[in-house]
């Protein structure tokens, strides 16, 4: 296994180096760049001889090879580099907003897993009738509905019963576990309707298709109870494909709270991109994708992982 | 024999053998989404004449006033009609979405089909494109080209926007595509073309394409929808269309969100019009799935 996994890691390794070269050309094909986003931004008057000032000291003068060269060997050595825009180390600016969206990620994964798997199965079972139906629209809707427009009605919807809001400012749950998750509850719905969404329906396909082979039939004419069946036999082996859409939807959920965070003024990784595509911070957007494309490798990796454990026909080559 | 007369009889009832008749009368629900499609797009293309009011006229006399028998619902922080505005929101909506959904559909087609057809070599180099431009989040990857290209306006469409909305699209389609495209390859019918000494170009756009039909039409709908919520996202975060044109999700970013506690129709109208589009395309494509799966498996 840990043979299996090495392999896997080496070859995260190429791809690694595509993303940093796809990222790194397209940022600088861009017309203007962060010094003209930064120095020009409130329409002041600069000068020609402070721009340049500026660009010689971000290193933006010298060829895109040349700072190409240095920024791959800085990734070499697992150095992101500085912000363009604070100056500070990329990996301080993210580890600073990491545990926020990483906890709003897991609880929306909860929140998704908790509503679907009933609802899925819920809807596998009574197949075609009005439940079916409902739950159908249910998921259908919710892949419709834009999470940040959820997000607004939510804190709308708590001014109006309750008449507060959460307070802004960002608790970690190991100082105070209820006013953390007071206040992260509601970005963690606002997504997690999406996931359920999607869930639901991959719930509700696979448990159907279960249903349909010979060893529940032989279940059944063993005499097993109906509810055993659907429990033991059943969906055991239908939440396989839910493991891989979790996982997959896990890793793309730090995209989808890109919005959500605006909406609940959380200060998190999303925030923090959207911020630096606005200024311009080429290293920081370069960083963060790199950072974002690792954890999509190494999400794929724990699900086929996780595979294994859970499916002892599946053998690691 | 009397069951058997029964459809038999049907299939001379010439209007019953019309495929769009066939679809709604097996597909009800496919059907209601039709209806919504058919009201948002005649929505979109008669603006002018349907809008109640001018979209971009400020009346600093009727201020976020609540929905009434004037503004049916209610108007913004400038006196705008958002009733205009979501009307002609809808086109906006609509020329971004069906226009980078075609795109990126269309050429995640052809990419997935040479890959397929080619296979070796060139399936293997397409594919780690592929996986690479996967492991970008959709919404990552479009902030990114947004970032990149900046803004390119032509006839007041940002064509920026919709590379932005297209790109990530096509390796996802792409990937579908070629898993339906390996089963076509191995079909007799391929090896006759190649045999009759057809190129690789016209095999893959004249022979594979075409029967990659059902695949490609059930991605098209559940993309547009896609792109429709992926435009709406980039205009709330204010790097998609730029005011004043009307947009879903622009109507719901900017003065919004310091109103929408005093006037809640600002953010609720403009949020319904965004989920029951992305709702009917989602629901079309679902029934389309479901009413051209029988034929697609056979």
């Amino acid at each position: 296994m840990t043979r299996y996994v090495s392999n896997r890691l080496l070859l995260a390794i190429p791809t690694l180096i595509g993303v940093a070269v796809i990222t790194f050309f397209l940022l600088r094909v861009l017309p203007g760049d962060i010094v003209e986003a930064r120095l020009r931004g409130d329409g002041a008057q600069v000068t020609v001889d402070v721009i340049e000032r500026e660009r010689t000291r971000l290193g933006l003068d010298r060829p895109r090879s040349e700072q190409f060269v240095d920024w791959i060997y800085g990734l070499a050595h697992l150095d992101l580099g500085n912000s363009m825009w604070t100056g500070r180390p990329v990996i301080e600016e993210v580890a600073a907003r990491f545990e926020i969206t990483f906890q709003v990620a897991i609880m929306a994964t909860l929140i998704g897993c908790i509503l679907a798997i009933p609802l899925g199965t819920v809807a596998a079972l009574y197949r075609g009738t009005w439940i079916d139906t409902l739950v159908r629209l249910f998921a259908v809707a919710g892949l419709a509905v834009p999470s940040f427009w959820l997000g607004m009605l939510i804190i709308m919807g708590l001014l109006m019963t309750i008449g507060t809001l959460p307070p802004l400012s960002f608790t970690p749950i190991y100082k105070d576990p209820f006013a953390n998750l007071w206040q992260l509850i509601w970005p963690a719905v606002a997504v997690g309707y999406r996931f359920s969404a999607v869930l639901t329906r991959i719930v509700r396909s696979s448990l159907l298709e279960v249903l349909g082979e010979d060893y529940i039939r032989t279940a059944r004419a063993k005499g097993v109870l109906e509810n055993v069946i659907v429990r033991r036999h059943a969906l055991r082996n239908a939440l396989l494909p839910a493991v891989t859409v979790i996982g997959l939807e896990f890793a793309f959920l730090l995209g989808g709270l890109v919005v959500t965070e605006q909406v609940f003024g959380l200060n998190g990784l999303g925030k923090l991109f959207v911020q630096s595509v606005a200024r311009h911070d080429f290293t920081l957007i370069q960083g963060m994708v790199m950072l974002f494309a690792a954890f999509y490798i190494l999400t794929n990796l724990v699900i086929d992982l996780v595979y294994a454990v859970l499916d002892p026909r599946v053998r690691y080559q | 024999m009397a069951d058997m007369a029964l459809p038999k009889a049907k299939r001379h009832v010439s209007w019953l053998r019309n495929p769009l008749v066939d679809f709604c009368l097996k597909q009800p629900a496919g059907a209601v989404a039709l209806l919504v499609l058919l009201v948002i797009l005649f929505a979109g293309i008669f603006a002018e004449w349907i809008a109640p009011y001018d979209p971009l006229e400020n009346d600093l006399a009727a201020i976020l006033l609540p929905p009434s028998a004037e503004h049916w619902a209610g108007t913004d922080s400038f006196g705008r009609d958002i009733l205009s505005r979501i009307i002609f929101g809808a086109r906006t909506a609509l020329i971004i979405g069906l226009s980078s959904a075609f795109l990126g559909c269309t050429a995640g087609a052809v990419v997935g089909a040479a890959s397929a057809y080619f296979g070796g070599k060139v399936d293997d180099v397409i594919q780690r494109c592929i996986d690479l431009l996967l492991s970008f989040p959709l919404i990552v990857l479009a902030l990114v080209v947004v970032a990149v290209l900046g803004r390119w306006l032509v006839f007041g469409i940002d064509i920026n926007l919709i590379l932005a909305i297209m790109i990530p699209i096509v390796p996802q389609v792409a990937r579908v595509i070629r898993s339906s495209a390996l089963v076509i390859r191995h079909l007799s019918y391929i090896d006759a073309a190649r045999i009759a000494g057809y190129s690789n170009t016209r095999i893959v756009l004249r022979h594979m394409i075409p029967n990659l039909s059902a695949p490609y039409l059930i991605m098209l709908t559940a993309y547009i929808a896609q792109a429709i919520l992926l435009e709406a996202v980039l205009s709330f975060l204010g790097l998609g269309v730029a005011e004043p044109t009307p947009a879903w999700g622009l109507m719901l970013s900017g003065s919004a969100s310091d109103f929408f506690q005093e006037a809640p129709w600002i953010i609720i109208f403009p949020g319904v019009a965004i989920s029951l589009a992305v709702f009917a395309f989602n629901l079309l494509g679902d029934a389309l799935r479901d009413w051209l799966d029988p034929k697609f498996k056979t």
